[in-house]
C-alpha cells in the first residue's frame, strides 16, 4: 500500500507541476488517434510546424472516449490554454455547450460547426471535401481500366457521404458509365480503426471489378491500401499525403490541409478571428498530392484534365455538389 | 447471385471467422474449468503487437507467432493469478486486462518504433502468406467442386487451417481424454475433483494457459496474417463476439465452429452488401452488425434452448477447512 500511495503521491505531483504557462494553445485530437497517418496526423503535423518555427509549444491530448470531450476542453480552458484548437466533427457539441463558460478562451473547432451568432469566441473550420474528392474521383476513372472504382468510409457520417459523393461525381464527369461501389466500415467510432474490416471491403469491392478503391477511412483506411496493394490494384489516401505508405501503388492522396489550418490558428493566438471560415480549392485547403512515389502513376493527361477542373471550380464554372446541403447525391446511392 | 459471389462471401467468412474461432475455443476451454474470461479481446490485441513487433524485428514470422503466443501467455498468467490463486473477481480481472492491453501495446509500440502506436508495416517473411493445397489448380475445371476447392478451401493462411484443426482436437481432449474430463469437473463440481485428490489450482491454470495460447494464435492472425502489421485497437472487438458466440455455442465445439461461422458470414454479407434490399423492405446494414448480439440475446433468453454455463463457473474455489 505504501508503494500505491506513493505512486499516486508521483503522479499527483507531476500533475501540479504541469501547469501550463499562459496562453499556449492547446490541441486535442479526435478518436482516431494522433498518429493516424491521416487526419489528426495532419493536424499534429501543423502544430510541430507551429512550436518549431516559432519556437512555442502547445499541450495536446489525445481522446479515448466520448466522455472525455467536455472534460478535456473545460480543462485547457481552465488552464488558460488559448487557443484550443480541437479536430473532428464530433466536438462541436461539447464545444458549443462549455463555450460560453469561457468567454475569454478562443476554441476551434476543425470540421465541425458551431453558430456562431450564439458563440461569439469560436472559430468553425470547414473543409470543402467535396472537391478534393471530385478530383481525385476524376483521376480514378482515368487510371482505371475496368470502369468500376471502389471507396471505402469509416464511420457512416454525413462527413464521409460528403467525400463518397464528390468522388462519385468526378469519377462519373471523366466517364459517365463508371460504376462506383462505396462501402462504409460501420456505424460506431470503431470503424475508424478496423483495418480487418478495410482489408475485406478492399477484397470485396475487387471481386465486384474495381481497380481503384479511394479509403476515407483513418486507420481502416491502413488496411484498404494494405489490400490494394497485394492485390495489385492502385488507392487513393486521404486527409494527409500517404502515397509513400505504398510507393508506386498508391494513385494519389486526396489532401486536406489541416495541418495549414492548426498552423494558421495558433499562429494567431489568442487574437485569432472567430466565425466560420471554409477551406476549398481556392484556399488551398484541399488538392490532390503528387510527389516522386505516384508521378509514374499519374499521366500528363491525367494532370491536364484534372488541373483544368480545379480552376474551373474556383472560377465557380463548376459546381461540384456537396452532399451535406440536401443529404442527397446525384452520383451515387447510399 | 452466382457461384463466384458466393465463394467470394464464404471466402471473406473463412478469413473473419478465423479469430472468432481461436478466441471463442480460448474461451471455451477457459470457462469449462469455471474461469470466466471477458480479457479474449486484451490477449489478442497484445499477441497482435507483439507478433506483429517481432517479425518486423526479426524478419520471421514464426518468431512473431511465437512472440505473441508468450505475451498472451503472460496475460493468461496474470488472470490466472489474479482469479484461481488469489481468488479475485474474473470478470474485474478480465477487464482491467482488457484496458492494460489497450493502453501497453500503444505505449510500448510509440516507444520502439515512435510512429504512434503502430508497427511498421510487415513485408516478405515477416507475414503469414497464403497457401495453395496440392492439386488446388489441376481441380480448378471441374464445375461446382474445382472452384470451391482451389478459391474457398485453398489459399488461406496456414493458421486459417490451423484453427479449423483445433475444433475436433477441442473436442476430443475435452469429450475423450481424462484431462478434459477433469478439466469440465473442475467447471462444474470442483469439490468433487478436490476429493479425488487432484488439483484444482493446477487444472484450472492449465485451462487458462491453454486459453492463452489460442488467443495468442488469433492475435497473431489479426496482425501478421490478415493484415501487415499492428495498429491501435485492432482487434475491434472481435474478443466480445467471440464470447457471445461461446454462448451461442453452449460452450459446445463443434456448435461453437457454427456460431463463429454464422458471426463471420453475418459480418462477411453485411460488408459485401450494406443495405439488403428484399422488396417490399431493405434489410440496413446497422442491423446485420447487430445480429449476432441480438441472436445471443435470445438464446441468453431461452427462447431457443437454453444457454447453461458451467456450474462453478465464475466462482473462486476455497477449500473446505
Amino acid at each position: 500500500m505504501t508503494f500505491f500511495a506513493k505512486t499516486l503521491g508521483t503522479v499527483a505531483a507531476l500533475a501540479l507541476s504541469a501547469g501550463a504557462a499562459l496562453a499556449d494553445p492547446a490541441l486535442i485530437y479526435d478518436l482516431g488517434g494522433k498518429f493516424d497517418k491521416s487526419f489528426n496526423e495532419a493536424a499534429f503535423n501543423g502544430a510541430q510546424r507551429w512550436a518549431e518555427e516559432t519556437g512555442g509549444s502547445y499541450r495536446d491530448i489525445e481522446l479515448q472516449s466520448e466522455a472525455q470531450r467536455e472534460q478535456a476542453l473545460r480543462r485547457f480552458a481552465e488552464a488558460g490554454f488559448n487557443p484550443v484548437v480541437t479536430t473532428g466533427f464530433s466536438m462541436s457539441s461539447p464545444i458549443a455547450a462549455v463555450a460560453a463558460d469561457y468567454p475569454d478562451t478562443k476554441f476551434v473547432t476543425i470540421d465541425g460547426f458551431v453558430d456562431p451568432g450564439e458563440h461569439p469566441n469560436v472559430l468553425s473550420i470547414l473543409f470543402s471535401e467535396h472537391e478534393g474528392s471530385y478530383l481525385v474521383g476524376m483521376m480514378a476513372a482515368q487510371a482505371s481500366t475496368s470502369g468500376t472504382i471502389g471507396f471505402v468510409g469509416g464511420m457512416d457520417i454525413p462527413l464521409i457521404r460528403k467525400f463518397a459523393c464528390g468522388y462519385a461525381q468526378g469519377a462519373k464527369a471523366v466517364n459517365p458509365d463508371a460504376t462506383v461501389i462505396a462501402n462504409m466500415t460501420g456505424t460506431t467510432p470503431a470503424a475508424w480503426n478496423d483495418p480487418v474490416k478495410g482489408s475485406e471491403l478492399a477484397k470485396a469491392q475487387i471481386s465486384q471489378g474495381a481497380d481503384v478503391i479511394f479509403a476515407a477511412a483513418g486507420g481502416t483506411g491502413l488496411g484498404v491500401l494494405q489490400t490494394a496493394a497485394d492485390e495489385g490494384i492502385l488507392s487513393v489516401g486521404v486527409d494527409s499525403n500517404q502515397n509513400y505508405l505504398h510507393p508506386g501503388k498508391v494513385l494519389t492522396s486526396m489532401l486536406k490541409r489541416v495541418d495549414v489550418a492548426v498552423f494558421e490558428s495558433m499562429t494567431q493566438g489568442a487574437d485569432l478571428e472567430t466565425g466560420v471560415k471554409v477551406l476549398g480549392l481556392a484556399q488551398e485547403g484541399v488538392g490532390y498530392a503528387l510527389d516522386d512515389n505516384n508521378a509514374a502513376l499519374v499521366s500528363d493527361d491525367m494532370k491536364a484534365a484534372v488541373d483544368a477542373a480545379r480552376e474551373q471550380i474556383i472560377a465557380g464554372d463548376l459546381a461540384v455538389h456537396d452532399y451535406t446541403s440536401d443529404d442527397s447525391c446525384p452520383a451515387l446511392n447510399f | 447471385m452466382d457461384l463466384d459471389t458466393i465463394i467470394q462471401v464464404l471466402d471473406s467468412t473463412i478469413r473473419l471467422s478465423t479469430p472468432l474461432l481461436l478466441a471463442c475455443l480460448a474461451g471455451l476451454f477457459s470457462e469449462r474449468a469455471g474461469i470466466f474470461d471477458i480479457g479474449l479481446e486484451g490477449k489478442m490485441l497484445m499477441s497482435a503487437f507483439f507478433s506483429a513487433a517481432v517479425a518486423f524485428t526479426t524478419g520471421s514470422v514464426w518468431l512473431g507467432l511465437l512472440a505473441g503466443v508468450a505475451a498472451s501467455l503472460v496475460m493468461s498468467a496474470i488472470h490466472g493469478l489474479a482469479s484461481i490463486t488469489f481468488r479475485g473477481n474474473q470478470l474485474i480481472s478480465g477487464v482491467a486486462l482488457n484496458f492494460l492491453a489497450s493502453g501497453m501495446t500503444v505505449l510500448i509500440a510509440q516507444d520502439w518504433f515512435s510512429q504512434g502506436g503502430r508497427t511498421p508495416s510487415l513485408i516478405g517473411a515477416g507475414r503469414f502468406s497464403e497457401i495453395t493445397l496440392p492439386l488446388a489448380e489441376t481441380f480448378r475445371p471441374i464445375p461446382v467442386f474445382g472452384p470451391i476447392y482451389a478459391d474457398l478451401i485453398s489459399g488461406h493462411s496456414i493458421l486459417v487451417y490451423v484453427a479449423f484443426a483445433c475444433v475436433p482436437l477441442t473436442w476430443w481432449v475435452l469429450f475423450r481424454t481424462r484431462f478434459g474430463l477433469r478439466l469440465r469437473a473442475v467447471g462444474e463440481a470442483p469439490e468433487a475433483v478436490d476429493t479425488a485428490g487432484i488439483s484444482v489450482t493446477g487444472l484450472r491454470f492449465a485451462a487458462v494457459m491453454i486459453c492463452g495460447v489460442l488467443c495468442g494464435i488469433a492475435g497473431a492472425y489479426l496482425a501478421t496474417g490478415l493484415q501487415a502489421g499492428f495498429v491501435r485497437e485492432m482487434t475491434a472487438g472481435r474478443g466480445y463476439i467471440a464470447l457471445a458466440a461461446l454462448i451461442f455455442a453452449k460452450w459446445r465445439p463443434w456448435y461453437a465452429m457454427g456460431a463463429c461461422l454464422l458471426f463471420g458470414f453475418l459480418q462477411a454479407i453485411a460488408l459485401r452488401y450494406q443495405n439488403i434490399d428484399l422488396g417490399a423492405f431493405t434489410v440496413p446494414v446497422q442491423f446485420m452488425d447487430a445480429l449476432p448480439y441480438i441472436l445471443t440475446v435470445v438464446i441468453l433468453a431461452g427462447f431457443v434452448g437454453k444457454a447453461i454455463p458451467p456450474r462453478a463457473g465464475g466462482e473462486p474455489y476455497v477449500k473446505e477447512r
